[in-house]
Order: C-alpha cells, then sequence, then structure tokens
C-alpha cells in the first residue's frame, strides 16, 4: 500500500516537473475547445436536442472532454513507453524486480491523473464553464457518480494503454497497433462529437465499446444522458471492462514474460 | 610572413544565464565563458587544444565554426568571418564532433559521402579520387555499404573523418576523436590525420582529453582554463618548463622510514619502495643516486620523468600555469 | 538541393514497398475518419451556419490537400525541438547550406501523402455534388487556393516553429496552431466568435486557405461584411505570410546563435 503511494507520487511528480509542457497542452485544449465550442454552437442552431444532449450539455461535454483527454491519456506517451521497453529489453530489468508491473504502473499512472485532474482538467472546465453555458448538475448524486465514473474511466484506459504497449513483445514493429489504438481511441472515445450524435444503433453499439468508456461515459453521466437512461448501467459497464481488460492484461503480460525468458530474454 | 589561417583576437563569450531563484522568481546572470582570448595558427599545423570541462573549449570552437557568435573580438578563418559569413566558410571547413555525427544515420556510408558531394559542390572527379585514397589508407571497402547506424564507433569515426576532409577543406576542426575507441582504431585515426596534414596541408585544430593524441600529432599546444588561455606554445617547450621534475623510484632492502636527502623531497612510500621528486636543474639523478645509497642499502632503482599528464593536470588544479622554475 | 535531399530517403523507403504501400493506405484510412465528425454532424441538421454538407466538403477539401502538401514537404519541421536539445542543429549550422532547408529535408516520409489521397478524394466529391455556376475563373481558383493555401500553412508553420529556438518544452504550443488550424479551417470562419475570426483573418491569416476562396467559387456571401477582394487575396497572403516567415527564421537563428542554445 505505502509502495503504491510512493509510485503515485511519482507518476504525479514526473508531470508536475515539466510545468512548461503543462500550460503548453493546456493551451492545446482550450484551443480546441473554443474550435469545438463554436462548431457545436452552429451545429444547435437547427436542432434542440441531439442524442439526449441540447446545447448547455454540448457544451459542458466539449470542455469536459478536452480537460479529461489528459486524465484518461488519450494521446501521450504512455500508449508506448512500456512497448518501447519492451522491444530493446529493458523490460527484463523490471520485471526482475519483487513487484508486480501492472500494480506498479497502474500506481504511477494514478498519479499521472491526479496531477492532470488538478492542473488540466479542472482549469480547463472552469475555464470553459465561464465563457459558455454549461450544464452544472444540481443533485450531489450525479456529482458522485461523475467521480466514480471518471476513477473508473482511468482505470479503463489504463489497461487498455497496458494491452497495446504489451503487443510489442509479439510484434516487431508496435507502432501500427499503436495508431490504430490511437485512431480507434480518438473517434471512439467521444472526443470531437459526442458518441450520441451517432445515429441509431451505431451510437448505441459504439457507446458500449471500452473506448467510450474513456472518456464519453462519464460525461454522458455529468450531463444526464448516460447510454440505455440509466446511470448505474453506464457504472456496470465501465467496470466490466475495466476488470476484463485489466485480466487480459495479466494474461498478456504473463504470456510475455514466459516467451521473454523462453527466448533467454 | 607567415599564413596564418585562423587568427583570433581579444575574443569574448558571455551568456545570459537565467537561473529560477524561488519558485517564481528569476534572476538573469552573465556567465563569460569566454574571456578575451588571442591566438592565431599557421597554415599546415596541428593544433592541439586542451582545457577542463567547462573552460571554454567548445564554446571557442563554435565561434571558430560559426555556430555561436562571439561578444566581441574578432575571429578570422580562411580569411572569413565565421558569423557573418557561416555558408562561405563551412565550405571551406571540416568538422568533426565526438559525441554527433554529420553522417546520415539509415542510409549507407556511401550515399552520405555522395550528398556530402553535392553539399559541398565538390567536382566528381575530385571527389572519387579522395574518396579512393580514403578508403584506402582507412579501410573503408569492408562497411562502405552499411547503414551508418550499423557500424561500429571505429568505423563510424572513420567515416566522419572522411566525411570531413572529402572536400578539401583548409582547416579540420576536431572535437574529441578518438573518444571511446580502441587503442588500434585510435593509432589509425591518427596516423590519417597526420598523414592528411603532411601530404594535403590541412590545419588541424584539435581538441582532445587524450594526451597521447598531443604527443603523436600536436607541434603546439593551446590551454585555456575559465576562458582563459594559459599556455600557447609548444609541446617541447611546455615539458622543458614544467618538466623540470624527475622522480627517483628506489628499492631498498627492507623498509625504512622516508630518507632525508638534500635535494629531493619523498613523494610516496611503498613497503621498501620509495619515491623521491626531485629538479633536473638542482641535483642530478647520480648525485641523488650517491645520495640514497650513502644512507640505505639499495637493491634497485628506476627514474621516471615528468608526465605531460602531471604538467596538465597540475595546469588544470592550479587553474593556472605553475611558475617557470 | 531540396530534392536530392530527401531523395535518398524517397528512394530507401520505397525500396519497402509494400511497406510504403501499407502505410500510405493506413493513413488514408486515418484520415477518413476526420471526416466521420463531420458526416456525423450533418447527419443531425441539414446546414452549418447556411453551409451544407457538400460546400463543407469543399472547405475540406481545399484545407486537407494545402496541409498535405505543406505536411509533406516541411513537415519534418517538428524535429527541430529535438536537434536543439541534443547538439544536431550545430550540425546544420557547419554545413553550407541554408539551415531551414537543412531541417525541413532532413526526412521525408511518404506516408503523409496518404492526408492528400482523402483530400482529394473528398474534394472531388464535393466538387461534383456542389451547386456552383462554373466559370473559367472558379474553376482556376480550386488550384490556386490549394497552392496558396499550402504556402500559408509552411509560412505559419515555420514562423510558429521558431519558438523552439527558446522555449525549450512549448512544441504542444505550436501543434495547436498548425493541426488546430488545419481543423479550424474545414469549417467555415462565420462560425466562430469574433476573436477567432479576427484571429485567422488578420493575424495568421489561414482564413484565406480554403474559406475565403471558397466564398468566391460558392458565390456565397459570408455574413460578416469582410471586403469583396479578400475572396481574390490568397495568393497576396501567401507571399507575404512567406516573406514573413523567413524574416522571423532569420531572426530566430541569429539570436540563437548570439544566445549559445
Amino acid at each position: 500500500m505505502r509502495l503504491d503511494w510512493e509510485l503515485a507520487r511519482r507518476g504525479y511528480r514526473r508531470y508536475a516537473a515539466y510545468p512548461g509542457a503543462t500550460y503548453a497542452g493546456l493551451f492545446t485544449n482550450v484551443f480546441f475547445g473554443f474550435l469545438l465550442a463554436y462548431i457545436l454552437l452552429a451545429v444547435y442552431e437547427r436542432a434542440d436536442v441531439i442524442g439526449g444532449y441540447d446545447v448547455r450539455d454540448a457544451i459542458a461535454y466539449v470542455w469536459l472532454a478536452q480537460g479529461l483527454l489528459s486524465v484518461v491519456a488519450s494521446f501521450g506517451p504512455s500508449w508506448i513507453e512500456l512497448a518501447e521497453r519492451v522491444r530493446t529489453g529493458d523490460v527484463a530489468t523490471d520485471l526482475q524486480r519483487p513487484v508486480d508491473l501492472q500494480r506498479a504502473l497502474f500506481a504511477q499512472d494514478v498519479g499521472r491523473a491526479g496531477y492532470q485532474l488538478l492542473y488540466r482538467a479542472a482549469p480547463q472546465f472552469l475555464l470553459g464553464a465561464l465563457l459558455f453555458e454549461v450544464t452544472i448538475p444540481a443533485e450531489p448524486v450525479r456529482w458522485l457518480a461523475f467521480a466514480a465514473s471518471v476513477s473508473l474511466a482511468i482505470v479503463v484506459s489504463f489497461a487498455l494503454r497496458f494491452i497495446v504497449n504489451l503487443t510489442s513483445f509479439w510484434l516487431l514493429d508496435y507502432r501500427g497497433t499503436y495508431l490504430m489504438a490511437l485512431v480507434a481511441s480518438h473517434v471512439l472515445s467521444g472526443l470531437i462529437v459526442p458518441l450520441s450524435f451517432f445515429p441509431g444503433t451505431i451510437g448505441d453499439v459504439v457507446r458500449a465499446l471500452p473506448f467510450a468508456a474513456m472518456l464519453q461515459a462519464p460525461i454522458d453521466i455529468y450531463v444526464g444522458a448516460p447510454l440505455g437512461g440509466s446511470t448505474a448501467l453506464v457504472l456496470l459497464l465501465q467496470g466490466t471492462w475495466a476488470v476484463l481488460l485489466l485480466a487480459a492484461g495479466r494474461a498478456l503480460l504473463a504470456a510475455g514474460t514466459r516467451k521473454l525468458v523462453l527466448q533467454g530474454g | 610572413m607567415a599564413d596564418h589561417v585562423i587568427e583570433v583576437v581579444g575574443v569574448e563569450k558571455s551568456f545570459v544565464v537565467r537561473a529560477k531563484t524561488g519558485r517564481l522568481r528569476r534572476e538573469r546572470r552573465e556567465v563569460t565563458a569566454v574571456d578575451g582570448i588571442s591566438f592565431s595558427i599557421e597554415r599546415g599545423t596541428i593544433v592541439g587544444y586542451l582545457g577542463p570541462n567547462g573552460a571554454g573549449k567548445s564554446t571557442t570552437v563554435k565561434m571558430l565554426t560559426g555556430i555561436l557568435v562571439p561578444s566581441g573580438g574578432q575571429i578570422r578563418v580562411a580569411g572569413l568571418d565565421p558569423s557573418r559569413q557561416r555558408i562561405e566558410l563551412a565550405r571551406r571547413i571540416g568538422v568533426v564532433f565526438g559525441q554527433r555525427s554529420q553522417l546520415w544515420w539509415d542510409l549507407p556510408l556511401r550515399d552520405s559521402f555522395d550528398l556530402l558531394r553535392h553539399i559541398y559542390r565538390v567536382p566528381a572527379e575530385r571527389h572519387r579520387a579522395n574518396l579512393e585514397r580514403f578508403t584506402e589508407i582507412l579501410a573503408l571497402d569492408a562497411f562502405l555499404g552499411t547503414p551508418v547506424r550499423q557500424l561500429s564507433l571505429g568505423q563510424r569515426m572513420r567515416g566522419e573523418l572522411t566525411a570531413a576532409l572529402l572536400h578539401d577543406p583548409e582547416v579540420v576542426f576536431l572535437d574529441e576523436p578518438t573518444i571511446g575507441l580502441d587503442v588500434v582504431a585510435k593509432a589509425a585515426v591518427r596516423e590519417f590525420l597526420a598523414e592528411v596534414n603532411r601530404a594535403r596541408g590541412v590545419t588541424v585544430l584539435l581538441t582532445t582529453h587524450d594526451l597521447a593524441d598531443i604527443e603523436r600529432l600536436c607541434s603546439r599546444l593551446l590551454i585555456i582554463d575559465h576562458g582563459r588561455l594559459i599556455w600557447d606554445g609548444g609541446l617541447d617547450e611546455l615539458k622543458r618548463r614544467y618538466g623540470q621534475e624527475r622522480t627517483l623510484v628506489i628499492d631498498l632492502e627492507e623498509p625504512a622510514p622516508p630518507l632525508e636527502v638534500p635535494g629531493a623531497r619523498v613523494t610516496k612510500v611503498d613497503g621498501p619502495r620509495q619515491w623521491l621528486a626531485f629538479r633536473r636543474d638542482e641535483t642530478s639523478a647520480a648525485e641523488l643516486t650517491a645520495a640514497v645509497a650513502a644512507r640505505a642499502r639499495l637493491v634497485d632503482l628506476a627514474i621516471e620523468e615528468t608526465q605531460i599528464e602531471e604538467i596538465v593536470r597540475r595546469i588544470y588544479a592550479t587553474g593556472a600555469a605553475p611558475p617557470a622554475s | 538541393m531540396y530534392v536530392r535531399l530527401v531523395g535518398s530517403r524517397v528512394r530507401s523507403q520505397l525500396q519497402y514497398r509494400a511497406s510504403a504501400a501499407l502505410q500510405i493506405f493506413g493513413t488514408t484510412l486515418i484520415a477518413l475518419l476526420d471526416l466521420v465528425t463531420i458526416v456525423v454532424i450533418f447527419d443531425n441538421v441539414p446546414e452549418l451556419d447556411g453551409w451544407t454538407l457538400q460546400e463543407v466538403g469543399l472547405l475540406y477539401g481545399i484545407a486537407s490537400i494545402s496541409f498535405a502538401l505543406t505536411d509533406l514537404v516541411i513537415g519534418h519541421l517538428d524535429r527541430l525541438p529535438q536537434m536543439i536539445r541534443d547538439g544536431s542543429f550545430d550540425q546544420v549550422l557547419v554545413r553550407p547550406l541554408p539551415s531551414l532547408l537543412q531541417v525541413v529535408a532532413s526526412d521525408f516520409a511518404l506516408r503523409r501523402l496518404g492526408k492528400a489521397v482523402q483530400g482529394l478524394g473528398v474534394l472531388v466529391w464535393a466538387l461534383t455534388a456542389v451547386e456552383v455556376d462554373w466559370t473559367a475563373g472558379r474553376a482556376a481558383m480550386i488550384p490556386l487556393a490549394i497552392v496558396s493555401g499550402a504556402v500559408i500553412y509552411a509560412g505559419v508553420w515555420v514562423a510558429l516553429a521558431t519558438v523552439a529556438f527558446w522555449i525549450v518544452d512549448a512544441i504542444e504550443f505550436v501543434n495547436a496552431f498548425t493541426y488546430g488550424g488545419n481543423f479550424l479551417s474545414q469549417y467555415p470562419v462565420s462560425i466562430f466568435g469574433r476573436w477567432l475570426r479576427g484571429l485567422v483573418v488578420f493575424v495568421i491569416p489561414i482564413a484565406f486557405v480554403a474559406y475565403f476562396p471558397a466564398l468566391y467559387v460558392l458565390d456565397k456571401s459570408d455574413g460578416l461584411g469582410l471586403p469583396e477582394w479578400f475572396r481574390f487575396a490568397s495568393p497576396l497572403v501567401a507571399a507575404v505570410v512567406a516573406l514573413g516567415a523567413r524574416l522571423v527564421w532569420g531572426n530566430a537563428v541569429r539570436r540563437y546563435r548570439s544566445a549559445g542554445g
């Protein structure tokens, strides 16, 4: 437990050490926030509600998405850092340590997420809320559910990234899977438009995927338009993905470790 | 009137460094890396450039090659002002940075040379002749077709040297060219430089920490420390002036307390062996030996000259050239 | 000279023909997903501030191709911070070639063609689907816009990249403008807030990449009251931007050489 905390702190500090990069990232997110907000405002001139979102929901979505983007690491080095260590063989030293690799990386990731929640997500959303009209939930229950959902989103995101990284054990050039995963998460996590904009069944299917669990799900809960009308369902879905993906990650790690050992690492 | 291919007069370079003091404030400080250096180098010489890390060596070289603009003073290399005529100068010089590469990483070595031919506008015939000659001297044949990233350090360095000389530069600046190489490779590089200097009259400014490089190649040394030139002269002269001290190493029959002998001082004792340092101009080795023999039973002896390492180390350590005698 | 420098890079990439083709295919696919957004939007509403899907497609097509061309030729500029950090920019200064040329020519990624292919596809579709009273002038405006647009993007990109010379970590900053700028030019400028409109018309003039030429081709009024001749100003803007970029770059390198980096 103590170790987890230490690792989380390390993950936090790693990002806190580069305030310049944080500001730059924040700037980018804010810039895109404006762009998307304007686009959606123009969209809502011709429609009142789309996929359960009204205009204030949609603007809230924009600022939340841009803010949470960094928290769930939609982009960034964490998609391939481990993969690179696998490729160079450095991972062997990691595996020799008496610490569970997945757990250790998870702890660090939580630290990272914490930092970015404080210094990217929060300022981002506050700014958006000040400058535009956004939905602010009145019921404390929704806020709680939102918090829970964000936490689960972080877990799902980590589990996904872990798996994508591990493909490096088997693929010489992991950049292919990385690119595909990046694109998939880009589009399917609801980065540009809320997934609820997707028509009918497509929209439902897409929202059930793990990518949606990373970003769209918490926002859906926040604005009060969860998949299937049920917040509990969404949380359950996220939780299920989290468990499944973490388990898959462990299995892959075990398989990868075996392979490494057999090949004389 | 000697032909000075490099002329440096009163050159200075200061940087403004911003250091964080506390959470938000930043301090501006001026750091002087080079504090008024002057020297000139004759065409066709190989000059060694030494100094401890942070002394201003790389800053000087960067100013000579046009990378940095001096804060004060004047520089002329091959008759050009590096800060204003960067591109023109670049045609006439070659540069090898020990740590960094000028070759194209994933292309075969041969392709790098070809690209350089176009960049430096070398006539095809001349390029071919040069390449042939260098391939011969440096034994490049084996790996001309290998991508640079797959070369060993020794091979890569040979490639770098070739790249730096293919366009017949007037001056070549080398920064630690032998670092990390094995003994054989180092020797090859040194021979190559000596040959190129002899046969083509290329002037060489060699920055190095390797004193064997200096012994083999340099007729002249520039030593810089804290931004100032503390030695500018021949290697022999350096040895003569600061190499006054010699050491007599004696093996006694049995361990004894440090011997007291006029004209010498004991610098080290290890069992029956003692090291006595003495000055060449004060005592001779013969006199000293006799004096020692009169005081103890001598089994064997040897004489050590001051290594250039010692001289240089002393110069670095004291930050200024030690007094002449 | 540029051609020579990238020539060998291209040759070596072409050696792996299958891989190159796959990469181009892959990036085309990825770029196509960009379109998903627009399609999804228009699935829900018929118009965006008076612009139909086909008209937005025209914007998108021109902007994409311009961007892809720029990315193809000078995309490697994003290596600049790394080059400064690890000292290889010094190596650039020691060669008898202009520094910008060297940085830009340091690599050539064939795969960036993917976006150009996709942009072309969208443009072709839009041109056939959109309602336009075609004249020679209007037809000529399309390629003119693409070329001017590429130059404008390039100039902006180069000018912004010089940030790398004095701020270490801020490359993201630049990305906001380059990728953000491209994203922005896919939508009609009229939907943006006043400050943003002012920015992209008068400061970082990417409105001239696709928006103004499109206004001319489609014979639309933009409801913003901007002068009519802006619609033809793209080449002029491109020239000004290119000149400005050169000055900015030269200045930045001079400062780097004085400050010691």
